[in-house]
């Protein structure tokens, strides 16, 4: 990676992301196709600039469903080894809406802990790269697909890694749609009790939630002081501003956790999509001409890079 | 009957003297679920979270993937009913090893319906990866921890608190009952604090001629204990089974489904809450109103043998009293 131009690392990297879910949309005749564009540059700066992650030490190929985890299978694992090997002083990445699933497996793909191949498997019967992210998909380390369930998670796993002296940080990617939960505030409010500064969370915050625009469905804002009042330190940047990520990940939080409020366009780089507005939470291909105009755009957009390839 | 009381307070602190891998947890009722004294003596092996039952499961589960046993505290309706989802996709679908300790089981508390705990076993004995035990005298309060943490999964343990009767010499093993008296009349199978309420009948049954094959459960879930499968095969007149539960999902679905899946054509009676909740007031009160008490039992096993035994309340040995000051107050719940 050049260290000069790292921006322009992120942004390739990037741009990656978007156009390989945007293929895998086209091809599937539908997808969470508005998550990576206003997630990408959040999953890319995370995954080249920001986090200590050492290099995978999954199999390029994703592992086939092993059964859940039970007293009688101990063949289960986790996908976390494809953000690389658990040490004391290395970070960890925990996804918390798991509907991203597909935006985590394209990052992989783009950052070379994945083969192309792992993306074929999406949403396959037996495989692992699930479309609802679980334990076993490449990237996640735990369940989190009931939503408003994996901060906690990663407080529990925060006050243990305390407990055993380890210094790595512990990243977090969460939805603001999350924030209408209860248990999320739970969440913060310990984070803060026990003054755990190792937790970083970033928030795609797209606007967006299953039914729509969220201040249709609940009110979550003002985001930035509800944060601040539970006693986290929380930033408000352009989620798409890669500089600008990597500066609010920096802020001094000395005995609080941080939240980066990165406000996202759920249409970014894919400016077709914008009609659809205010249903984005998935992206279903329904007519021919929905299809042609998909199509033409990918290849104006992305350079003629065929998408069935 | 002598009653001890904080056994669980002092055993805890004890058991964990020499397990710096276990840590406690708890929601703003540490007294109530007698952690204090843990609380005291190992500060830096206690966590609060406060009234936040969801996010201290999952944060529970959380801690248990670092390789920390957390054993976690409240009362069991706060858990199983506020936080079953965290319940399950924290801690129960990856098989973590936590604890859960859930105090106020059934008509235990006069709290009332929001404080107890009537189909905790039911709800949970649906959810894989699961053991369920339930402790019904200070020996099982003690012995349980072993049991417990000897199992590479989640537990759930329906704990007593307060004053408790010392009824059993022997540790609580997993997955094996207790067998109180031998027959071949009836079998009767008890758990939990109905062990200690059945016992006021059980002499005097004896004495009306009745052969009671008296078992007493602590493994709710496995529930396979060849030992129970003969007690009911061996059973002339049909079986009885008592808990401090709703009669749907609890001890007596269990045997339903042990004396089905092994084809027993038998007579099965339930002696439990039936299929409603409770209200706040005394253990001996709520016992009696729901026909729960030694006396429901006594008319249970008149109703299978087909015939009166002249058993009525003065036949019975007293109820247990609780001393006046009995350490948990209203404060407390």
């Amino acid at each position: 990676m050049n260290k000069n131009n790292w921006e322009e690392d992120v942004k390739k990297v990037a741009e990656g992301i978007r156009r390989r879910v945007f293929e895998f949309t086209l091809r599937n005749g539908g997808g969470y196709l508005s998550q990576a564009c206003s997630s990408a540059e959040i999953f890319a700066t995370l995954y080249t600039k920001l986090m200590n992650l050492g290099p995978s030490v999954a199999p390029k190929i994703p592992r086939p469903f092993p059964g859940v985890p039970s007293i009688r299978n101990k063949n289960y694992f986790s996908g976390a080894d494809y953000n690389g090997p658990r040490r004391p002083e290395l970070d960890r990445f925990f996804l918390s809406p798991v509907h991203y699933a597909l935006v985590l497996y394209a990052t992989l793909v783009e950052t070379g802990r994945m083969a192309p191949e792992g993306l074929e498997m999406f949403n396959r019967d037996g495989s692992t790269v699930e479309m609802i992210g679980a334990e076993h998909s490449p990237g996640h380390e735990f369940m989190a697909g009931s939503l408003g369930q994996a901060l906690s998670q990663v407080l529990g796993i925060a006050l243990a890694r305390k407990r055993k002296g380890e210094t790595g940080k512990n990243w977090v990617l969460m939805s603001d749609g999350e924030f209408m939960i209860g248990q999320t505030w739970e969440a913060i409010e310990t984070l803060a009790f026990y003054e755990l500064d190792s937790v970083h969370v970033f928030i795609d915050a797209n606007g967006q939630s299953a039914d729509g625009k969220i201040d249709t469905v609940n009110r979550i804002e003002p985001l930035k002081e509800r944060l601040e009042s539970f006693g986290a330190v929380a930033v408000e940047v352009n989620g798409h501003d890669v500089k600008a990520l990597v500066e609010a990940a920096n802020i001094p939080h000395n005995g609080k956790p941080l939240f980066v409020i990165a406000r996202t366009v759920p249409y970014c780089g894919i400016e077709v999509l914008k009609p659809r507005a205010p249903k984005f939470h998935y992206v279903r291909i329904t007519t021919e001409e929905e299809r042609k105009t998909l199509e033409e755009f990918f290849v104006e957009r992305f350079g003629g890079v065929r998408y069935d390839t | 009957m002598i009653l001890e009381s904080k056994v669980h307070e002092r055993n805890l602190v004890k058991w964990a003297a020499d397990k710096p891998e276990v840590v406690v947890f708890s929601a703003d009722l540490t007294s109530s679920t007698e952690i204090a004294l843990f609380k005291e003596t190992y500060p830096d092996r206690f966590y609060s979270f406060g009234m936040t039952e969801q996010n201290m499961m999952s944060a529970a589960g959380g801690m248990a993937r670092e390789g920390f046993t957390p054993f976690v505290h409240t009362f069991a309706v706060f858990m199983y009913r506020r936080a079953l989802d965290q319940i399950e996709m924290s801690i129960a679908y990856p098989n973590l090893r936590v604890r859960i300790f859930g105090f106020l089981p059934g008509i235990t508390t006069p709290g009332g319906a929001t404080h107890q705990a009537i189909n905790d076993i039911g709800v949970l004995r649906t959810v894989p990866n699961m053991t369920i035990l339930e402790t019904g005298d200070a020996t099982e309060v003690e012995s349980v921890l072993d049991v417990a943490q000897s199992v590479d999964g989640p537990v759930y343990v329906r704990q007593l608190r307060g004053q408790i009767p010392r009824l059993f010499k022997d540790p609580m093993v997993l997955g094996r009952c207790r067998v109180l008296s031998e027959g071949s009349d009836l079998a009767l199978i008890t758990s939990g604090i109905m062990t200690e309420e059945a016992l006021r009948v059980t002499n005097v049954l004896r004495k009306r001629g009745v052969s009671l094959e008296h078992i007493h459960v602590s493994t709710h879930k496995p529930f396979e204990d060849e030992r129970i499968l003969e007690a009911i095969s061996k059973a002339r007149y049909g079986v009885i089974t008592m808990e401090n539960h709703t009669i749907i999902g609890g001890l007596g679905s269990e045997v339903a489904e042990m004396m089905s899946e092994h084809a027993i054509p038998k007579r099965l009676i339930r002696i439990g809450l039936r299929d409603t909740y409770a209200h706040g007031g005394s253990r001996d009160y709520l016992m009696k109103y729901y026909g729960m008490d030694a006396l429901s039992l006594a008319r249970a096993v008149e109703e299978l043998l087909g015939q009166k035994l002249d058993i009525e309340e003065s036949d019975l040995e007293e109820p247990r009293v609780e001393a006046s000051g009995a350490e948990h107050k209203a404060e407390d719940l």
